[in-house]
């Protein structure tokens, strides 16, 4: 695996670092099933890209498709708690709808962003091949102040709110919290880091297009459950921190397997090699555990 | 590398390979190396950062999100692409003139004329003309577009549709019933997909299928004028070639590919309730018994 290979991996791992910190915040903290990502994605990236082609600032265009995305979320959060619409149902709602709405955005289905500015532009050289490096090192400062934000809103009073409802919405209400405003907020925020993740990722692939959505809860989901089990956590910030890191390794993996073919494996076989690694990485602790208990029984 | 498993843009990439072959530039000259991304964005980034870190004589990248990705991570690497049907839209070049920068490539754009044309040949009397597709595919928007504004010169109506999964195609050509004489189908994968649930519809309705892409006349079109995606790896492969006999890619202005070949399916015609006439059943270069 050369260098460039596995910059790019930690590039778009750290991409998607962001969107399973969303993905923690509506799957595990607040117990809602949410589909909604794989429309606030490309959601966050059209937004992003449209707002750079018309010339405005690529870090005032981050921020609107965050915005852009909190309002994604909050409407599925309204259709489960105030229409009473199951969760799944409603993200899925959301979901479907966005894909037409993201292509009214975009006015097209593939928008690009070859040699417009983005956030990244004022650090990368113009002659050389340099933004492999740079791009990497710039997401690693981004996704750390958003995880050390999170954590700081998550360990707040409305933090813990907002965990209390997730964990148990019943004992929540009876100690007066707002278990319905609470849901609706945690939704805005997840899907926000999720759209925020597109608007960086239209930025470095050079351009936005409407299939980019596909599989993206899927990979969030991975990354939130190899960050679970490589580092089983209680405390907030392991378990944020085992998030990012369960992104970034499910990303080597998929590098892995990319650089899998001198032992045979062609092109068509990436998506099952990928699987392949991901499962060993999720049962990998599970047998340690058992090599040490046999260990122990051995007579000494 | 390329951003599905999909027929038309496999039988590019064999194309790109054979002529490589044919140049003498086998397994023991160069080393080709294939990734596809199988539909995932993410995925076709990274092979781009992978080829790029391989430091190869150049990439060939199939489909316009995958070139994208690629023209957007280096800018000293040699990238060809192919398959694209718009590569100044999708900012890979910035005109049709040589590009100066490290990318040139083959278009597969088709011209619109001779498809309205071969409507008519099928269907003299045609006045509307009705066109199912994915909203969300650029391939189908551009051609929407095009083919609008050619029917509206010739006095002739587009009625669009859109499907954007491919369980909404039958339904889609089930509303053009009673509204069109024709329905044209261009490269939308969607639609190829599942054209057999269009053909039925087609059948049981009488109203002949036109299409842009020559896989699907087997299958049941009465007739289509395509582009083969065979030949378009060819050329491609040639320009690939030209590369590693060290021209520069900023020399050599981005083509558009030029073999186009028309197949005609006279039962399937007939069940769609048309006659094709001698003379284009005569001019096809496939005809399907």
């Amino acid at each position: 695996m050369s260098l460039i290979s596995l910059m790019g991996a930690l590039e778009i791992g750290l991409i998607f670092a962001l969107v399973a910190l969303g993905v923690l915040i509506s799957f595990r903290l607040l117990n809602f099933p949410d589909l909604t990502a794989d429309g606030s994605f490309p959601l966050g990236g059209a937004v992003a890209a449209v707002m750079i082609v018309s010339g405005y600032n690529p870090w005032l265009a981050c921020g609107m498709a965050a915005l852009a995305g909190a309002g994604a979320g909050c409407l599925t959060a309204w259709l489960h708690v105030r229409l009473g619409i199951l969760q799944l149902l409603a993200s899925i709602l959301v979901m479907i709808a966005l894909y037409s709405i993201n292509l009214r955005i975009m006015g097209a289905p593939n928008l690009a962003l070859i040699g417009l500015p983005s956030v990244f532009t004022p650090f990368i050289s113009q002659v050389e091949d340099n933004a492999w490096l740079i791009q990497p090192i710039l997401l690693l400062f981004v996704v750390l102040f958003a995880k050390l934000a999170l954590d700081a809103f998550l360990t707040s009073e409305m933090g813990l709110a907002l965990r209390a409802t997730g964990a148990n919405p019943r004992m929540a209400r009876a100690q007066g919290i707002a278990t319905s405003r609470l849901t609706v907020i945690g939704m805005a925020l997840s899907n926000a880091l999720i759209a925020l993740a597109g608007a960086f990722y239209v930025q470095t692939q050079g351009g936005a297009d409407i299939s980019m959505g596909i599989g993206t809860i899927v990979v969030g989901l991975a990354a939130v459950i190899i960050g679970e089990t490589l580092l089983p956590a209680r405390s907030l910030y392991l378990i944020t921190l085992a998030t990012l890191l369960g992104a970034l390794l499910y990303r080597l993996m998929i590098s892995l397997a990319l650089n899998a073919d001198f032992i045979g494996l062609q092109a068509q076989d990436l998506n099952l090699i990928t699987a392949v690694l991901v499962t060993l990485a999720l049962i990998l602790p599970k047998l340690k555990q058992k090599l040490k208990s046999k260990q122990g029984k051995q007579p000494s | 590398m390329s951003i599905v498993d999909h027929p038309a843009l496999n039988a590019t990439r064999d194309g790109i390979i054979d002529e490589l072959k044919a140049a003498g530039y086998d397994q023991d000259k160069v080393k080709i190396q294939f990734q596809s991304a199988q539909g995932n964005m993410a995925t076709a980034g990274q092979i781009a950062r992978k080829f790029i870190g391989d430091k190869p004589d150049a990439i060939v990248a199939i489909s316009t999100p995958a070139a994208q990705s690629v023209v957007a991570a280096t800018k000293t690497i040699p990238v060809v692409f192919t398959t694209v049907t718009d590569p100044v839209a999708a900012k890979l070049v910035s005109s049709w003139q040589p590009s100066g920068t490290n990318v040139t490539g083959v278009s597969d754009s088709v011209a619109i004329g001779p498809q309205v044309d071969l409507i008519l040949k099928v269907k003299p009397d045609a006045k509307r003309v009705g066109m199912v597709y994915s909203p969300g595919e650029v391939n189908s928007t551009v051609v929407v577009k095009e083919l609008k504004d050619e029917l509206t010169k010739r006095g002739m109506t587009l009625v669009e549709a859109p499907a954007p999964r491919t369980v909404d195609v039958t339904p889609a050509a089930k509303n053009l019933v009673g509204k069109v004489d024709v329905i044209y189908t261009n490269t939308d994968n969607n639609v190829i997909s599942t054209y057999e649930s269009l053909v039925n519809v087609a059948n049981q309705a009488k109203i002949p299928l036109i299409a842009g892409d020559n896989s699907v006349v087997k299958r049941g079109a009465a007739a289509a004028l395509g582009m083969s995606y065979y030949d378009l790896g060819r050329q491609t492969g040639k320009i690939v070639i030209r590369l590693l006999e060290g021209e520069q890619p900023g020399t050599i202005a981005p083509e558009v590919g030029n073999k186009l070949s028309l197949s005609v399916n006279p039962a399937a015609a007939e069940k769609q309730g048309v006659t094709l006439s001698a003379d284009l059943i005569q001019s096809a270069q496939e005809v399907i018994k």
